[in-house]
């Protein structure tokens, strides 16, 4: 039998901390897809994803799960809509203590939510440390509906990040049922 | 003499090289299974080129250089029908939509396209016309050859190598049971993840070259390196039936899904 294969996208702006959610559950090495981050501004980090990153959980024989980052540097966001193709909901990641990045990762939501009327979540990364917003403060900030999901997560943590992806899950569920019904 | 032959014996290059060199003014006119083209030159510098044989109209070429965006571009085309492609040239600089820059690059890029796209053929019929000059009413652009050939050239020693390491396109491709270790590195860019999203072993090379809309050389040359990061091993084709690019949620039923999804919750459950 053949296999079949979902997937579940992660965006946010640069350095949210996607790569490194990915690489907390992935059962593989990531096909990291970084390149070395020319722009003064952006050099919190040395490197960034330009293409995607690429990460993967087997359900089971014939099911398997990808997981894909999307590139966060906005010049890179031609990449966004080929991503956001057919996958089965999103996470939109965003660093609890950067709201200088709020704006965007706001933009970005928007921009996916029009690529695709899928399931999301939102996520507020860093939350471990002393400088991070609270979750009420970046919803604010963000503008998130009251219905929408916003989780806190350490993107480092494996068990952290399952309960993000869980939540994607039982989301795309509810969808699911309300569109039965 | 009549220069014409087959591009078997004779390759796209080396008639490019003749003209140029020779600094020959007419038309080379390109017939092959699976494309053709009319390549116009003056004195050995290519000034009118067009895929197929019926000229692409100004501000299509604008448009596809990304010069003028699309929904633009068909409000002009209406507005300024009658216009030739000197008149509309014209029009556009001084209502201000583009500059005189602009309209050589697009249309240099566009020449450039045409070419690249003749580099890979290895059998077709070439006739060079003596003489032929471009419809009076184009764009005067003189492009010179050199850059163009030695990109070709190239590109037919990479393609030449390239069909080596691929000989067949009837062939499948499969996502790699478990990628290499060293794979950390590597850059996948726009073209690399258009074939990857048709990965199938139901789909063959050439269909997901023709879904990806990329050429012999261009599906080997993505094909080889997804190969060489470990991402993708070639397989037997599962069925010879064209199929559509794997949807990422295989089920439309709501109840397949939900069964789908479920799976998934009850495998990160035990992460």
């Amino acid at each position: 039998m053949q296999t079949q294969t979902v997937k579940i996208v992660v965006t946010g702006p640069f350095n949210a901390g996607k790569t490194e959610l990915i690489r907390s559950v992935s059962e593989i090495e990531v096909v990291n897809t970084e390149k070395k981050v020319t722009s003064e501004s952006e050099k919190v980090k040395n490197s960034t994803t330009v293409a995607m990153d690429f990460g993967r959980i087997t359900v089971d024989n014939d099911l398997v799960l990808f997981l894909f980052g999307t590139p966060g540097q906005k010049r890179f966001d031609f990449m966004w809509e080929i991503l956001s193709e057919g996958m089965l909901g999103f996470i939109v990641l965003v660093d609890s203590t950067r709201p200088e990045t709020f704006r965007e990762a706001r933009g970005i939501l928007e921009t996916f939510r029009a690529y695709a009327p899928t399931p999301y979540i939102v996520v507020a990364n860093k939350q471990d440390l002393a400088d991070a917003w609270s979750l009420e403060d970046i919803r604010v900030a963000l503008r998130l509906d009251p219905a929408i999901k916003l989780l806190p997560c350490t993107a480092k943590k494996k068990s952290s990040v399952k309960t993000v992806l869980l939540e994607l899950l039982y989301a795309i569920l509810e969808e699911l049922d309300s569109t039965k019904s | 003499m009549a220069l014409k032959g087959n591009l078997r014996d004779f390759s796209i290059i080396q008639v490019l090289n003749l003209i140029n060199l020779a600094k020959k003014t007419g038309a080379l006119y390109i017939e092959s299974s699976s494309k053709s083209a009319k390549l116009i030159f003056r004195e050995g510098k290519l000034v009118y080129a067009t895929a197929g044989m019926d000229a692409v109209p100004l501000i299509k070429i604008m448009a596809r250089s990304k010069l003028i965006p699309n929904s633009v571009a068909a409000s002009l085309s209406e507005r300024y029908r009658t216009l030739n492609d000197m008149e509309l040239g014209i029009t556009l600089i001084n209502s201000g939509y583009l500059t005189q820059d602009q309209i050589f690059t697009g249309i240099a890029d566009f020449f450039k396209d045409i070419l690249r796209g003749l580099f890979t053929l290895t059998e077709g019929l070439f006739n060079f016309e003596a003489d032929e000059l471009p419809p009076s009413t184009s764009i005067p652009l003189r492009m010179a050859l050199e850059d163009i050939i030695i990109e070709g050239s190239r590109q037919a020693h990479e393609h030449e190598d390239l069909k080596n390491e691929i000989p067949s396109l009837d062939v499948a491709l499969k996502f790699a049971e478990r990628p290499g270790v060293n794979i950390r590195d590597i850059k996948l860019n726009a073209e690399e993840w258009r074939v990857i999203s048709y990965v199938n072993p139901k789909n063959s090379i050439k269909q997901i070259a023709a879904a990806a809309k990329l050429n012999d050389f261009q599906i080997r040359r993505v094909v080889y390196n997804l190969l060489q990061a470990g991402l993708v091993e070639m397989i037997r084709l599962n069925s010879p039936v064209a199929s559509a690019p794997p949807r990422a949620i295989p089920a439309r039923n709501p109840i397949e899904q939900r069964n789908l999804v479920n799976r998934v919750i009850d495998r990160i459950k035990t992460i």
